[in-house]
């Protein structure tokens, strides 16, 4: 079974918050649903599925959220692939919807780590409860900055990779993040002060490392009939891919490539369309070393020339060959909960339903590709690709 | 400059012959009697081949470093580090008793071990 065609996201919601010391994390998840509603014209009780990431929803998977929302639902999906479990859910939802199981699906992500003082990049984390791996990684200091900079360190020996061939990715993203009002990160900066920001963990620069941010975000999928019956502009899910990658038992490790060689195919295959095809591309940016990595693993370029292919502004809308993040991205606008897959799908349906910033506007945007990774490039992850299509 | 602060291990039934091993001074890795390959970090299964008839090999300490990064952001900087063992499993660890700046991908590196705070030792690697 396919899920071409069988659903369109009718609604999507970044909340504008950036620092919510005044808010709980369930609040912010039921305001960025209401937001969500309020896009797509809808009301709550219309909803009877639920999605989201165990990670991000405080309570028992879902179900504290679902009850603190009060929904109604037919079916539901907490899996957790941490930043790109909203692209996931968008997929989960398509396969739902198309199977029959419920007909408006709501996800959700909300969190406060800059609100709590969370250093996301640079602090070791310790699981309260041990993770089988957790002995053989936790004694050396896996911050998340050291194990994608072990990736960039990686991706520069074997490729000629270069730390301002990444600095472009930052670049890019400065320049769209311009005109975002609400964006952390507003001034445009150039490669030298890139490259010249502190190290934090090398290769990897400050401004090579995504913001730490508050808020949340929410989409709708739905049934195309119900889109049909609302007066939004319609953005059909055409494709979607999903691929775990791990370790493998420490068997010829390698931490150049990410799952999205897996999930990338997955999903132009059942959209039927190539990395051409697309106008443009939301591409999750925990640092440049993430995009880089992600695009070459999605077709975009060729193995290992994705430092050549990001660099000389070929990402800015209006200039580049692949517009991408024209909201600014976790780069430069937002990050919240330290995950960024729900806004990638939130500027790609922007984009295609012509909402984007005047500016960032991609011209004729038709197919928009969202794409992203959680958990952590160095060690395992989960990634996950959708791809849209305006009708 | 003191040291860092290494976080204690946590023995459990699959892992304690391996901690036991390191306060010795040795190195274990997984091997499967059923397909020959050899896994890292150990399990009690075989992640190839799912057979759970896995038994400890002593490493021999010999190593290439695959890659790795220095953390600036930290009280002491560190150097994290996966590390090709001879056997053929790669391994994080941190690289250390060395200038961090001279550290290279492609060089050779032994075992060294490095008390953790309240458990047993950890292995680390230092250059050749």
């Amino acid at each position: 079974m396919s899920i071409k065609g069988k659903s369109n996201i009718i609604g999507v919601y970044e909340h504008p918050t950036r620092l919510a010391t005044d808010k709980t994390v369930p609040q912010l998840h039921a305001e960025s649903a209401r937001g969500a509603i309020e896009d797509a014209g809808i009301t709550k009780d219309d909803i009877d599925g639920y999605f989201c990431a165990a990670g991000d929803t405080p309570g028992l998977g879902a179900l504290s959220m679902i009850d603190y929302m009060g929904l109604k639902l037919k079916h539901w999906d907490s899996t957790d692939t941490g930043g790109s479990s909203y692209l996931l859910q968008v997929g989960h939802a398509a396969e739902a919807i198309a199977a029959g199981k419920c007909n408006i699906a709501l996800i959700t992500l909300a969190g406060r780590p800059r609100a709590e003082g969370m250093a996301t990049g640079t602090a070791p984390r310790q699981p309260s409860v041990p993770f089988p791996e957790t002995s053989f990684e936790t004694p050396y200091g896996p911050a998340t900055a050291n194990m994608y900079a072990m990736c960039a360190m990686r991706h520069m020996h074997q490729y000629g990779t270069t730390s301002e061939q990444l600095a472009w990715v930052k670049v890019a993203a400065s320049h769209h993040a311009q005109y975002n009002e609400h964006a952390m990160l507003r001034d445009v900066v150039t490669v030298e002060e890139v490259v010249n920001s502190p190290m934090i963990a090398d290769p990897l620069h400050r401004l090579d490392c995504c913001v730490i941010s508050d808020g949340g975000g929410a989409i709708i999928v739905a049934r195309p009939e119900i889109a049909k019956s609302l007066k939004r502009p319609k953005v059909s899910v055409i494709g979607c891919g999903e691929s775990p990658k791990n370790q493998y038992g420490g068997k010829n490790l390698d931490l150049t490539y990410s799952g999205a060689v897996v999930s990338g195919p997955l999903a132009f295959a059942e959209a039927g369309v190539k990395p051409g095809d697309i106008k443009y591309a939301s591409i999750y940016d925990s640092f440049t070393i993430t995009v880089v990595m992600q695009i070459e693993d999605l077709g975009f370029c060729e193995k290992g020339q994705g430092g050549r292919f990001v660099s000389d502004g070929n990402l800015i809308s209006g200039t580049g060959k692949l517009p991408f993040n024209t909201d600014g991205g976790g780069l430069c606008n937002n990050h919240p909960s330290n995950r960024g897959g729900l806004t990638k799908v939130v500027e790609a349906v922007r984009q295609l339903r012509g909402e984007a910033h005047p500016a960032v506007q991609v011209r004729n945007c038709d197919i928009a590709l969202a794409h992203g990774t959680g958990g952590s490039l160095g060690t395992r992850h989960g990634a996950a690709t959708v791809i849209m299509e305006r009708e | 400059m003191a040291d860092r602060k290494i976080t204690a291990p946590q023995p459990n039934p699959e892992t304690q012959a391996y901690w036991d091993a390191a306060a010795e001074g040795k190195l274990l890795i997984k091997k499967c009697n059923a397909c020959g390959e050899v896994h890292f970090y150990p399990r009690a299964h075989c992640p190839f081949c799912f057979s759970d008839n896995t038994a400890w090999q002593q490493a021999s300490g010999a190593g290439v470093v695959y890659t790795y990064s220095v953390m600036r952001r930290a009280p002491v900087p560190y150097a994290i580090a996966y590390v090709t063992l001879a056997e053929g499993p790669t391994m994080m660890t941190n690289i250390v008793d060395c200038d961090l700046d001279g550290i290279k991908i492609g060089q050779k590196v032994k075992l060294v071990f490095k008390p953790s705070e309240g458990g047993p030792p950890v292995p680390c690697f230092a250059p050749v």
